[in-house]
């Protein structure tokens, strides 16, 4: 491999830790949904800040790849922004905002509104990669429930949402069964992102980086979200369209706009909404909406 | 119902390295039959109800378990996935300290639901029903089934535990003192119950106690244990009354007449 930057191996992991990553990446693709160990590597940045998903793109990054990275569907927060810096320093690879043009996208709470593509890998930032962490503790006995599939614990947790709420609480890390066997947590996306799992195109990878696991959702493979028969899985509606592409049927931010109860509704994806607006999509607070939420364009 | 016992232990021995847990222990438990194990403490009681209920491994000896299809199985034959199913449908177990035997940081309705859902029940409102149907029969309010556990009295607790274990008809129940730490009335009333549902479901139960007035009042036979050896055991009028053994009569001549 030729070295394109000096003082760092090619996207900061040396090739030894690159190729740990990349075995465990392998095992987990064939053994979708189960959470494969692995040594783990201090990064430059706290553990919560995407340190699992930074080592799975390390070790999965090209010459020519372009990378995405988001951070709650935006391009532009500070997560998002410095991993970005962080890999076009130390790999040297293009960088895009745009769904269209990444061949990697790292992600934290969303996937992109755009349907992914064959050729685009997913990585995920998983803070806690066990969805069964919630009621039992005991890690030797949450690793022998996966391995005997008893998962009747999973809907304890929906049963008591639905005895406390009425109606299945959990919005986000809603739990998943995927290919027919493993139970996972789909890292804290929102459930309105759980269908998109589901018969991907794209290669998903997860890696959360303090607890030490990578898991991965082939492409095509069937994903689906538990739930009870009498209260069936269902995604958040909004009432309102995005204000500032009229964007129905996608994911929303509530924005704050003032202290006397003003506020609006807009698309989480930014990259998605920008796109919109560009194609002559016109919200209704197009034209009022404040700079800073707006963008410049 | 067959002549064949639902459990045999042979000659169940377990060693904690140089000491002795218990020693060749061996009895036969019958379906429908209440067998408690009394003893100081310190006399294996625990050590043999784990035993028994294949959570300890055994240093020697075995026990054999007529599962429902009539096949009898040595318990520590069974694989890893058959040992689970076992002790989550046939088997119930009612521990002294509720905080083991609960999920405390979920609802009374989701305790007793669990096993329902690990067995594949899928529909809410059947689980709901289910349980509401069984805290009635260990008589807990059923405007009590959204509260948590740590909400409950210690008498209450024991109930919701019973509820728990009984909700997939198991033929077997493990109890280790169950009334341990319960006032006298309360006490009474729990052993009320549990006497109340060995009639209705003809369900067989191995008590570990030290309490003979629990002995008395909830068990067909006794077995007396002492130092990890089983002292006496015989019909629980027979022993308590009529004790051979000297230990054993040392035991009830200790009770305090109230």
């Amino acid at each position: 491999m030729t070295m394109q930057t000096t003082g760092y191996n090619f996207a900061y992991l040396d090739e030894q830790t690159k190729r740990m990553i990349r075995r465990a990446i392998l095992k987990a693709i064939a053994i979708p949904g189960y959470q494969v160990p692995f040594a783990s590597r201090e990064m430059p940045m706290p553990y919560g800040w995407g340190t699992g998903g930074v080592q799975v793109t390390a070790a999965i990054l090209g010459h020519s790849d372009v990378l995405k990275v988001i951070d709650q569907g935006s391009d532009d927060t500070t997560n998002a922004v410095s991993i970005r810096k962080f890999f076009g320093k130390v790999a040297g690879v293009a960088t895009t905002t745009k769904t269209a043009e990444a061949t990697i996208i790292q992600t934290r709470h969303r996937i992109p509104e755009a349907p992914l593509r064959e050729d685009q890998t997913l990585v995920y930032q998983v803070p806690i990669p066990e969805p069964l962490r919630f009621l039992e503790p005991r890690e030797t006995e949450t690793r022998t429930m996966h391995a005997l599939a008893e998962y009747g614990l999973m809907h304890v947790k929906l049963y008591e949402d639905i005895a406390r709420h009425g109606h299945i609480a959990t919005t986000y890390a809603y739990p998943v069964e995927v290919a027919g066997r493993y139970v996972t947590d789909p890292s804290p996306t929102p459930k309105f992102d759980n269908p998109k799992m589901d018969m991907c195109a794209a290669l998903q990878l997860f890696g959360a980086g303090r607890e030490k696991r990578i898991y991965a959702i082939p492409p095509y493979t069937p994903v689906r979200s538990l739930d009870f028969e009498d209260h069936p899985f269902a995604v958040q509606q909004f009432a309102e369209p995005c204000a500032l592409c009229a964007a129905r049927g996608v994911y929303l931010d509530e924005v704050i706009l003032d202290d006397r109860g003003k506020r609006m509704f807009v698309c989480s994806d930014t990259d998605h909404c920008e796109e919109r607006r560009a194609a002559g999509h016109h919200g209704a607070m197009l034209d009022t909406a404040p700079q800073a939420i707006a963008g410049t364009r | 119902m067959t002549d064949e016992p639902l459990l045999r232990a042979r000659g169940l021995t377990k060693h904690y390295g140089e000491r002795i847990g218990c020693a060749d222990v061996s009895f036969d438990l019958y379906e429908g039959e209440v067998l408690a194990i009394v003893g100081e403490s310190g006399s294996g009681k625990s050590t043999l109800l784990g035993l028994l209920a294949n959570e300890l491994p055994a240093t020697a000896g075995e026990v054999l378990y007529r599962m429902r299809d009539g096949i009898v199985r040595d318990i520590a034959s069974l694989s890893e996935p058959e040992r689970r199913l076992l002790a989550r449908t046939d088997w119930g177990y009612v521990r002294q300290d509720s905080r083991e035997g609960l999920r405390m940081r979920v609802s009374a309705g989701a305790n007793v639901g669990e096993r329902l859902m690990a067995l594949g029940e899928r529909r809410y409102a059947g689980i709901r029903e289910t349980a509401l149907t069984w805290l009635d029969r260990v008589e807990i309010a059923r405007n009590r089934i959204d509260d948590r556990p740590t909400d409950f009295s210690g008498g209450m607790r024991q109930r919701l535990q019973i509820a728990r274990n009984l909700v997939t008809n198991p033929r077997l129940v493990f109890m280790d003192e169950p009334t341990s730490g319960l006032d006298v009335s309360v006490q009474a009333r729990l052993l009320d119950l549990v006497r109340g549902l060995v009639a209705d479901l003809g369900l067989a139960i191995v008590i570990v106690t030290h309490d003979l007035a629990v002995a008395r009042l909830l068990s067909h036979r006794i077995v007396v244990m002492r130092r990890g050896r089983v002292v006496e055991t015989g019909l629980t009028d027979q022993v308590l009354d009529d004790p051979r053994d000297a230990y054993s009569q040392l035991l009830v001549s200790s009770v305090l007449a109230a």
